[in-house]
């Protein structure tokens, strides 16, 4: 197997593009990337996209994408893996590339979320679960993070307001990241007071539905030279699974995806959590961070709250946590946010993030990019290819 | 709307029927061609018996859009008593009569109407046993 390198990055902000169709967002993404790399074309596109069939009415997003993106007849095609699709379609991109199979591949990931009404969104987003057995019975995706919630406040006793922690470093430091949705602060008091979508999760646990696309190039870190783009090695990008329905899991508040995952990204990368620098966490809720800290290795069961407290997540803490925002600071295009983890930990690593949340001289950045309540987690560990 | 969704989960619905391996035992809830445990294909129906108890549950305020009309409402996550546990509402409580740990019982009620000429889904629900003369009701 070649060893695989990222040598080009791109990103539309992530807004309410009611102005912009899919196309055009993913085709803006993929060309920053690809001019970042200083490549004309492709050997092949991965598409990361959970919910173009329904909610832009637009599936066969391959051939479209590289159509527009002026790539006429190169292989395109989508990967879906709910939430997780970003993730899965860097995955395949390092699959063809490792190989030998391709030498240069495109990853673009791409979701429009605000076509519809909220509502309508949110039967779209619950697709992630087991139809028949979890939607079908009134649970929509923000309720099964609330079953977790609930359920873990109620074994390891701790409070609501105890997981404020997380939204509130996502905010601070999504204020700096010019492509983040959101850019004001939140405290402890105005999480507490925020209205329950799906009591225990509230509106500030969630992160919110929104429009975007980020890109990368992948490429043999043999061929680096031949790039224009500052290379990032990828060491590790591994995909671990779990069953869909939470109520098939022996231990729900433990996430077997995100174990199996992690335990093969550190092994393939040679790394343990202690070497992480800093960890784009899958936080599309704050129960899922205290989950994936603890199934990650960073913080024993039921102590992950208790370790961000004492270790510190902002940016100078121990283990600087959703560094560009994350997925409640940034938001949460659901099929791109993959993609967009993967673009930020670059940045870190490149040291281009905007001066106030740069991570000084990191060394190893991980991102976990989780589809539904765990069922696909990928987990990529990436490093500066000189040091 | 998926009529042929609905026809084909009646047993499940309605009898709660799952499988039980033959090889080891193992129950599951929905059925399973494939036993999780042992990786037999070799099963039989099993019904569950309907009791258990509240493992977490939840109140839904913003709901899929068939459900928009129930919210509040809630959702909780049931052990069975045979070991398994499954995904439903609770009914016949008020909101903050919920709590971990409570024994529930599954009853067959409406579980949501697909819009004014779509067809009534049932299902089940669970629910506090009931103890007094209502059971002969």
């Amino acid at each position: 197997m070649r060893k695989v390198a990222i040598v080009g990055i791109g990103q539309t902000p992530v807004r309410e593009h009611w102005q912009s169709n899919l196309r055009d967002l993913a085709v803006s993404a993929l060309r920053d990337a690809m001019d970042d790399a200083g490549v004309e074309t492709l050997d092949g596109v991965t598409v990361g996209n959970m919910l173009s069939g329904a909610l832009s009415d637009q599936e066969h997003l391959g051939s479209l994408i590289v159509d527009y993106a002026g790539l006429d007849g190169v292989e395109g095609m989508k990967i879906e893996a709910a939430c997780g699709s970003g993730g899965a379609a860097v995955r395949m991109a390092v699959k063809a590339v490792a190989s030998g199979l391709m030498d240069t591949v495109g990853v673009v990931a791409v979701e429009k979320l605000t076509e519809y009404s909220g509502n309508h969104s949110t039967a779209a987003l619950a697709t992630a679960a087991d139809a028949d057995y979890e939607t079908n019975m009134g649970l929509s995706f923000v309720g099964i993070n609330a079953l977790l919630m609930r359920r873990y406040m109620h074994e390891y006793g701790y409070e609501k307001r105890d997981f404020a922690v997380f939204p509130v470093n996502a905010h601070a430091n999504a204020v700096h990241n010019p492509h983040a949705m959101f850019h004001f602060q939140i405290d402890e008091k105005t999480y507490s007071a925020s209205k329950p979508v799906a009591d225990p999760v509230s509106l500030l646990d969630a992160s919110p539905i929104a429009d975007g696309a980020a890109a990368v190039i992948v490429v043999a870190e043999e061929d680096v030279e031949k790039y224009k783009g500052m290379p990032i090695s990828i060491l590790a990008c591994e995909v671990g699974t779990d069953t869909l329905a939470l109520d098939n899991r022996k231990n729900p508040l433990w996430l077997r995806g995100v174990e199996r995952s992690v335990k093969k990204a550190y092994h393939v990368a040679g790394v343990t959590p202690k070497d992480i620098s800093l960890f784009e966490a899958h936080d599309a809720f704050s129960i899922m961070t205290a989950l994936s800290l603890e199934a990650s290795g960073f913080a024993e069961a039921g102590e992950a709250l208790r370790f961000a407290e004492k270790t510190g997540v902002g940016i100078n803490g121990g283990l600087p946590l959703s560094t560009m925002g994350g997925l409640k600071g940034r938001g949460h295009p659901v099929g791109a946010t993959g993609v967009y983890q993967v673009v930020e930990a670059i940045t870190q690593l490149r040291g281009e993030a905007p001066s106030p949340i740069q991570i000084p001289r990191p060394r190893y950045a991980m991102t976990q990019n989780v589809g539904g309540s765990g069922a696909t987690v990928i987990t990529s560990i990436l490093t500066c290819l000189n040091k | 709307m998926d009529i042929p969704r609905y026809w084909r989960l009646k047993d499940q619905r309605y009898k709660l029927q799952g499988t039980r391996c033959n090889d080891c035992g193992h129950l599951s809830f929905p059925p399973r061609l494939v036993c999780p445990e042992c990786k037999s294909r070799n099963y039989s129906d099993y019904r569950f018996k309907g009791r258990g108890t509240l493992y977490s549950y939840t109140i839904i305020y913003q709901a899929p859009d068939r459900f928009d009309d129930q919210a509040p409402y809630l959702v909780g996550l049931i052990d069975l008593e045979e070991g398994v546990r499954v995904t439903a509402q609770l009914t016949d409580m008020t909101l903050d009569e919920a709590s971990i740990g409570m024994p529930l019982e599954m009853v067959i009620r409406q579980i949501c109407e697909d819009g004014a000429r779509g067809p009534v889904l049932y299902g089940f629900k669970f629910r506090p046993p009931f103890t007094g003369q209502r059971d002969s009701a």
